[in-house]
């Protein structure tokens, strides 16, 4: 195991709450592999930056352990821990040139400087930034300064890459590439990265795993697949991306199908379910936008095992977006129904006021407890 | 913030790895127990001194029976409060007329708001007697009047505001600027008049700014010393002045320390009562970016109003310059106004060991003071530890205590076993060091604020132990603090007269010392030779050091020297 934390609480004092005190971590335990992507993911305050820089060593732990190449290094100083930190501020030292700052961390292990500057130059290579090295920090774009800061961190082979919200100041489509790119550099060096962004996407385009934390707990751990497809509690489900979940009650389990019936006798059927489900509870079905077919009325009886019918419903709201269409579908329950329809110049799309039914497959679908843990 | 008994303990073994850290952090807080702490118990443990090793509070009901000092004290906070008034609003005319209203001549009015900042603090009394004493340019030359009233509470009171009341101008001028004139606008625009939005949205705003320059003001008047040695008089008794008398003149050192407690005790209430509105006032700069504002929000007539008042003060500065450096060109002020060099012969020739005593002794403290101040100034921002509390506040302390109880608090804790140093050059250089810290301690911290701590991280990050942290990344980011606490430090080293009268000595005197002298015995052109030297002196080091800057540390950029 590249990192180890056990058991990880951190408190802060704060005299304006009750109890002076906020715990910002609470009971957190997580094991990273060799080579592995690790990002944690969750909304602001939820503990996942303290998290990284306890890992890193900014911050003490208030209890627990942490552990990285097989040694407890609580009481390591940030400097004397073989990890490497990319800043959201990227924090280049405007008083260096870009190839001092790479080799910054090189000068400081007291490398030979013909070394250093063989180094320097090698992975500004790789970066993409050769031609920056002599430039002051005040003149680079914020993508240059997101690799020079990245070609700063790598370039100490650290045991763990720390990424703290890296992409958060870059536009949009910068922010896209940047993710292609730390994706293919830490699989060129391989190096062990724990990542943390607010950005569900970019967690799941750059991830082996994702943590998903709330109030300082960890919600869910598991792949991008399981954490947008198989949620295991409301929180996830809800924080990443758009959800339609109905309330049901669970029946049983039927040779992998999960039957689940809601108040008003509705059937619905599911392929997963999270583990420990009992007979008779109170659990959310859940189906993501994309998994909803919207289908006109006349339709309605031509469904099977593959296609089976949600709801019967009145397109309420139409979103032209381009490449896909965003509905909602008023069908009488609380809430209305999200659903998202591709290639719309193919397949036509509806109108608010059209009636029109919805279906669903049972492989996409996906059963959670009602309340979270 | 309170430190839990783990995290302290965590806080030292992780300390106990840095050993250079270590070694600093108990160097400072030592050496700020022994150098501002230390002396200030002296004073309070003389004043309670009734003899016989025995404590008790008999000097202080001596003091308390004694008439004269009860005068002393009315006069000192009457003055103090008063100066400290007019002082504040004089200033925020010429800010405000400086900054919201660009009357002409803003370039003249602010230098001559600086120029009483960089002399020494008695130069106005001194210009006062040249003008308006028994043998005023003024008062005898051209109106015949002898033994015009200038001795006592008139002359100091003019004294001491032209003193400070550039202290007040450049404190509101930062608040103004830092102030979003969107916000005026905003009120013009709902339909104010510019005289509802000056008294509804300038002003308000304003007001934390305004409270904290009079309590500063207040602070500075109360500590002055030269301008009431020179001005008083016998028959207006200064609480400064007095605790001097009573230790040089009659050598009373209970009396005088119990006098110097009572300097102390409205000086730190003040002092601590401007720090917490200043800590409050933190909310008004969060208004974004400054932007530009192309309304205006002062009619015709009040810019008028505002050129006039400004005018007439700058002129009395001016004044005040003019007659400092007539006077050392003048062979006897008052009589003979003949142009001659022999003041200045003098200067250069038997006067001229305290010139160079004073270079020496400002040169050697200012590099000292200055590091020393950005050493403290990373450690109370960045570095956590047991005792952060303390280093923060003692050397913070410096800045409150007037330095006549400074001075006082010298002689009596290092004139006995385990530190002799009076007399010496080290007792003199010590004194500057720890005096002027808090400049530098000022800047750091702002600069520091103003970095954002992920940039040190990073080094750390990168394997950086504090020391390195300090010297290749925060002390080249902090260099134009670092250097504009230097020339402040400089310049307060040059100019200080109250802590240092104690302990200079026949082998190492200063040039205010010396002008002092030479004012009291009537010697007024040898004093104004030595004034306009000094002050030439001050601004040649300022200019040489903006300078270095700008020709070594182009690179940063623009404005780094913000004096």
């Amino acid at each position: 195991m590249s990192v180890r934390l056990i058991n990880i609480s951190k408190e802060f004092s704060d005299p304006e709450r009750e109890g002076g005190k906020v715990r910002a971590v609470r009971d957190f335990n997580l094991e990273i592999a060799e080579g592995e992507f690790v990002t944690l993911l969750g909304p602001s305050g939820c503990g996942k930056t303290t998290t990284l820089r306890i890992i890193a060593g900014f911050e003490t732990p208030t209890k627990g352990e942490v552990w990285i190449n097989g040694k407890n290094v609580n009481n390591d100083p940030p400097n004397k821990r073989d990890t490497s930190m990319v800043f959201q501020s990227y924090a280049i030292f405007p008083h260096m040139s870009v190839e001092q700052n790479v080799g910054f961390g090189l000068e400081l292990k007291g490398r030979p400087k013909a070394e250093i500057s063989r180094e320097v130059r090698q992975i500004m290579e790789v970066m993409g930034i050769a031609d920056l090295a002599h430039r002051r920090p005040d003149q680079l774009s914020g993508g240059q300064q997101q690799r020079v800061a990245l070609a700063r961190s790598i370039i100490n082979k650290p045991s763990v890459l720390l990424f703290d919200e890296p992409l958060s100041n870059l536009d949009a489509k910068l922010r896209e590439q940047m993710r292609v790119e730390i994706r293919r550099i830490q699989q060129t060096f391989k190096i062990t990265s724990v990542y943390v962004t607010h950005d569900q996407v970019e967690a799941m385009t750059v991830s082996d795993r994702v943590v998903v934390m709330d109030k300082g707990c960890m919600m869910q751990v598991g792949t991008p697949f399981e954490i947008y497809s198989r949620p295991s509690n409301r929180f996830v489900a809800d924080f990443i991306g758009k959800v339609n979940l109905l309330p049901v009650r669970f029946e049983r389990e039927d040779s992998g199908r999960y039957l689940a019936q809601d108040a008003r006798g509705m059937r619905f059927e599911a392929m997963s379910a999270v583990p420990g489900l009992e007979p008779d509870q109170e659990a959310l079905f859940m189906l993501r936008p994309e998994s909803i077919y919207v289908e006109s009325e006349e339709s309605a009886s031509s469904s099977g095992p593959l296609r089976m019918i949600l709801a019967h419903g009145i397109i309420d709201k139409a979103v032209y977006l381009g490449s896909t269409v965003e509905y909602e579908i008023d069908v009488s329950l609380d809430r209305p129904m999200l659903a998202v329809s591709h290639d719309p110049v193919n397949a036509g799309f509806w109108r608010p006021g059209d009636a029109v039914v919805l279906k669903y497959s049972p492989r996409a679908a996906h059963l959670l407890p009602f309340m979270n843990p | 913030m309170q430190v839990s008994g783990f995290r302290a303990s965590t806080n030292l073994k992780r300390l106990a790895r840095d050993p250079v850290l270590l070694a600093v952090i108990l160097l400072v807080t030592a050496s700020l127990a022994i150098f501002i702490l230390y002396p200030l118990v002296e004073v309070a443990a003389t004043s309670l001194d009734v003899g016989g090793g025995r404590l008790g509070l008999g000097v202080y009901s001596e003091v308390a029976e004694s008439a004269y000092i009860r005068k002393a004290l009315y006069n000192s906070l009457f003055m103090s409060t008063l100066t400290a008034i007019v002082g504040t609003i004089i200033g925020f005319i010429f800010a405000f007329a400086v900054v919201r209203a660009k009357v002409p001549l803003a370039r003249f009015f602010n230098t001559m708001a600086v120029i009483p900042i960089v002399s020494p603090p008695f130069i106005g009394a001194l210009a006062i007697i040249m003008l308006f004493g028994n043998n005023g340019l003024i008062s005898w030359n051209l109106l015949k009047i002898q033994n015009f009233p200038i001795y006592g509470f008139n002359g100091l009171f003019i004294a001491q505001v032209v003193t400070f009341f550039p202290v007040s101008y450049l404190t509101l001028k930062g608040v103004l600027e830092s102030m979003n004139p969107i916000l005026e606008d905003a009120a013009l625009d709902l339909g104010g008049t510019r005289w509802k939005v000056f008294k509804k949205v300038t002003l308000p705003l304003a007001i934390p700014g305004i409270a904290s320059s009079v309590l500063l003001l207040f602070v500075e008047t109360l500590a002055d010393f030269g301008n009431p040695l020179i001005l008083a008089g016998s028959r207006f008794p200064m609480l400064s002045v007095q605790a001097y008398l009573q230790i040089v003149g009659m050598y009373d050192l209970p009396k005088g320390a119990a006098i110097s407690i009572l300097l102390l005790v409205p000086s730190l209430i003040a002092f601590y009562l401007q720090r917490w509105l200043v800590g409050k006032r933190k909310y008004t700069t969060v208004t974004g970016k400054p932007q530009q504002s192309t309304t205006q929000i002062v009619s015709p007539g009040a810019r008028a109003a505002l050129f006039v008042a400004c005018l007439i003060i700058a002129l009395l500065v001016a004044m005040i310059y003019f007659s400092i450096v007539v006077g050392a060109f003048a062979k006897v002020w008052g009589y003979d106004h003949r142009p001659t060099l022999d003041h200045f012969k003098f200067v250069f020739g038997v006067g001229f060991k305290a010139v160079r005593d004073t270079l020496i002794i400002a040169g050697t403290a200012t590099p000292f003071a200055g590091l020393l101040g950005m050493v403290i100034a990373y450690l109370v921002m960045r570095v956590k530890f047991p005792g952060r509390r303390f280093v923060e506040s003692v050397s913070m302390l410096s800045f409150a205590v007037p330095g006549t109880v400074i001075g006082i608090g010298y002689i009596l804790a290092f004139n006995h076993p385990p530190l002799v140093l009076t007399g010496t050059l080290t007792i003199l250089l010590l004194n500057f060091v720890f005096r002027y810290i808090p400049v530098g301690i000022e800047s750091g911290k702002a600069i520091l604020s103003s970095i954002d701590p992920s940039i040190e991280e990073a080094a750390i990050n990168l394997g950086a132990d504090a020391r390195k942290t300090f010297t290749k990344v925060t002390l080249p980011m902090i260099l134009p603090a670092f250097f504009s606490g230097l020339v402040f430090a400089f310049v307060r080293g040059m100019t200080a007269v109250s802590a240092a009268i104690f302990l200079v000595s026949s082998r190492w005197n200063l040039m205010t010392v010396h002008i002092m002298a030479q004012v009291e015995s009537g010697n007024l052109g040898a004093a104004a030779a030595y004034s306009l030297l000094l002050v030439l002196i001050v601004v040649a080091a300022i200019s040489l050091i903006r300078f270095t800057l700008k020709t070594q540390y182009a690179k940063f950029g623009g404005s780094m020297l913000h004096f």
